[in-house]
């Protein structure tokens, strides 16, 4: 402390600036913020070092690794289990493609992102012994989702060849996880049958994917001059608003079978991604309708009076706004949309929470639920926050509530 | 005739298209237009012919109707009364009656009401692709054309946000005359303008007003209207009480009203 007047140049004493500054400022400001700063630090020290010695000498991650494929795939047939990694590799290409053609940031980091989750599904992969197949797969296609980047970027692809790709890579997926049964190649898998990880993305991606337009639609049918369509999307979303999504889903499975005829059966799975798409539909609407009730009388009239027709108007220049202004509410929506796939463990399917709690019902791991819980936590916590991140780079792109 | 006459699109009120038949030079006619906002009588039964060609300054104090009337001739606001017959259609609930007046009419707003999210290129070429199905290309040129008479070819690539007041008006003039409109009417197009601003846009105003464009105007710039106008119409409490050239209105206006609101218009 002496050094503060020995100083002869002309500048802020070196108690006020850098690391010093900082530490006297922030932590060490008076009695009460040292005492609190000490306090803090110990309990902060004691318990990241017992989570550590947990983590790394006392939790059982075996029974992670040794039930790797149920936390992947679920009860998929381990013959089959190429199929799964086989749709990877046409949606790897077409994300790829996708973001090198639009040059969005926001697109780029989603493909690297996908890279990145496939590079971790590999080590998890091979750390539990599960095939150097599939983890080379899965290296692989990391690798080739910027390979189609880079490329698209250099040779940027239609966009409608690019829709087109998106088309046959669902189709596909659908064909490759579901079979064409028989004698096939590819024998059919009851969705029944599908579980964990897959199940969540499966359940997450359709509900997003198909409730997302479904809204929109909604939110537009409630603004509209028709009074028959306007009273229809009104009573739509106020209904599924006002009724949990444990009980749609519970309708799904147990009552919606009562009114099907005699014969006609459809799957547990395509009942529970019907379920969250009529409950997140009727949220997306309601989010798209705060954004267009925000854009001013004037674009409107502006459109109008350069004589475009009122879906032209919605088209290109209410919509483009409307869901700028309503990203951060969507993705909120969506992320937790993707945790509430977690309650299809009620109506029996097996996703990454339910296998979890599957795998605990074995005799041999019966101790072991934090290290199971700690693992789903995980994986949903990087499932999120990689979307969370997505969208705020999605945000600063597009100039949200800049404008 | 300025200089810009048949340079550009937009600048040919002539180009002859069906329609305009019997009433060959006079291309708007209203016939005792009235028009309520709920029970509120905006407009009084206007009876008004404006011929091709015609720069018309439509002048009066605030509430008088003016605007609604220049609204009501492109539909933006519905008239319940009388008759509005533009370049030969009449103005019904009829779409596609509506839709082929809006295409013959450019607007230009009080707050530019330009889309953010387009940029001004984007802006301006988005009625030609869209409505009349031009080529983006074409639709491009023309649109640069047009930004070069009005002064901004340079901020084609910008965002309207990027640019000033009397910029992003002289975008929405663009923007009207990309559809290559036979009337250009405009609603206060300089009361949400800073003063050193205004000029920018009246000067081009002026210029497309020497093309032989035919325009309705409500303004209170009475520089404009002096120096531009054939005809200045005088509004109050919802219907027509003065017309005459600037001349006649400045020198020796006869109502009572059109003195009262010159005096105070003048006095500065």
């Amino acid at each position: 402390m002496t050094t503060r007047h020995e100083s002869t140049e002309v500048g802020p004493p070196v108690t006020e600036v850098g690391v010093v500054g900082w530490l006297r400022h922030n932590l060490f400001n008076g009695l009460a913020s040292s005492i609190a700063t000490i306090v803090i630090a110990t309990v902060l020290v004691v318990v990241g070092w017992l989570l550590l010695e947990w983590v790394l000498f006392d939790a059982r991650w075996g029974v992670i690794t040794e039930n790797m494929r149920l936390f992947l795939v679920g009860l998929y047939p381990q013959s089959e289990i190429w199929r799964v990694w086989l749709t990877m590799v046409a949606l790897s290409i077409v994300t790829g493609l996708s973001a090198g053609t639009w040059r969005s940031s926001a697109l780029r980091m989603m493909a690297m992102m996908l890279a990145a989750g496939q590079l971790a599904l590999a080590f998890l992969v091979v750390a539990s012994g599960l095939g150097l197949v599939a983890t080379a797969a899965l290296a692989a296609n990391a690798l080739l989702v910027i390979v189609a980047m880079l490329g698209a970027q250099r040779h940027p692809v239609g966009r409608r060849w690019l829709l087109l790709g998106w088309l046959v890579s669902a189709v596909l997926t659908t064909v490759l996880l579901a079979g064409l049964g028989g004698a096939t190649p590819l024998p059919a898998v009851s969705s029944n049958q599908w579980g964990g990880l897959l199940l969540t993305i499966l359940l997450s991606v359709v509900g997003i994917a198909v409730s997302f337009p479904f809204g929109v639609a909604l939110a537009l049918g409630r603004r509209s001059k028709l009074p028959v369509i306007r009273l229809l999307a009104t009573a739509y979303i106020e209904l599924v608003r006002a009724v949990p999504l444990i009980t749609i889903l519970f309708m799904a499975a147990l009552l919606l079978p009562l009114f099907l005829p005699e014969g006609v059966r459809i799957e547990n799975v395509l009942r529970a991604m019907g379920g969250i798409i009529i409950f997140s539909a009727a949220y997306v609407a309601e989010n798209v309708r705060g954004g267009l009730q925000a854009i001013p009388a004037g674009q409107i009239e502006a459109a109008q009076a350069i004589g475009l027709r009122s879906w032209q108007c919605n088209l290109y220049i209410v919509l483009p706004q409307a869901l700028r202004i309503t990203i951060p509410a969507n993705v909120g929506l969506f992320i937790s949309l993707l945790k509430d796939t977690t309650l299809v463990i009620i109506i029996g399917l097996l996703e990454l929470l339910g296998i979890g709690r599957a795998v605990l019902a074995q005799p041999e791991w019966l101790g072991a639920s934090f290290e199971v819980y700690v693992f789903v936590a995980a994986v949903f916590f990087v499932l999120c926050y990689a979307l969370s991140q997505a969208s705020y780079r999605l945000e600063k792109e597009l100039g949200v509530g800049e404008r | 005739m300025s200089d810009m006459s048949g340079s550009g699109p937009g600048s040919s009120p002539a180009a002859a298209t069906p329609g305009a038949v019997d009433e060959a030079s006079d291309i708007i006619v209203c016939r005792d237009v009235h028009k309520w906002f709920g029970q509120l009588h905006v407009l009084t039964g206007i009876d008004l012919t404006v011929k091709t060609g015609e720069v018309l300054v439509i002048a009066g104090p605030s509430g008088s109707g003016k605007s609604t009337f220049i609204r009501t001739i492109n539909r933006l606001e519905e008239h319940q009364r009388g008759d509005i017959i533009v370049d030969g259609i009449e103005l019904s609930n009829d779409i596609r009656n509506i839709a082929a007046v809006r295409s013959e009419i450019g607007m230009v707003f009080q707050s530019f009401n330009l889309f953010p999210h387009l940029t001004v290129l984007q802006n301006v070429t988005l009625g030609p692709i869209r409505v009349r199905k031009v080529h983006r290309e074409l639709a491009e040129e023309m649109a640069m054309q047009l930004l070069t008479r009005v002064g901004i070819p340079e901020q084609a690539r910008k965002y309207p946000a990027q640019l000033s007041g009397g910029q992003q008006q002289r975008v929405a003039i663009a923007r009207a005359l990309a559809m290559q409109p036979k009337i250009m009417l405009f609603d206060e197009p300089t009361s949400a303008l800073d003063p050193e601003m205004i000029s920018e846009v009246l000067d081009v105003m002026r210029q497309l007003a020497g093309s032989g464009m035919t325009m309705l105007c409500v303004t209170h710039e009475m520089g404009f209207a002096r120096a531009a106008a054939d005809r200045m119409v005088f509004f109050d409490a919802g219907n027509i009480v003065e017309q005459g050239t600037p001349g006649q209105i400045f020198e020796d206006p006869q109502h009572d009203r059109t003195k009262l609101f010159l005096s105070q218009i003048l006095k500065h």
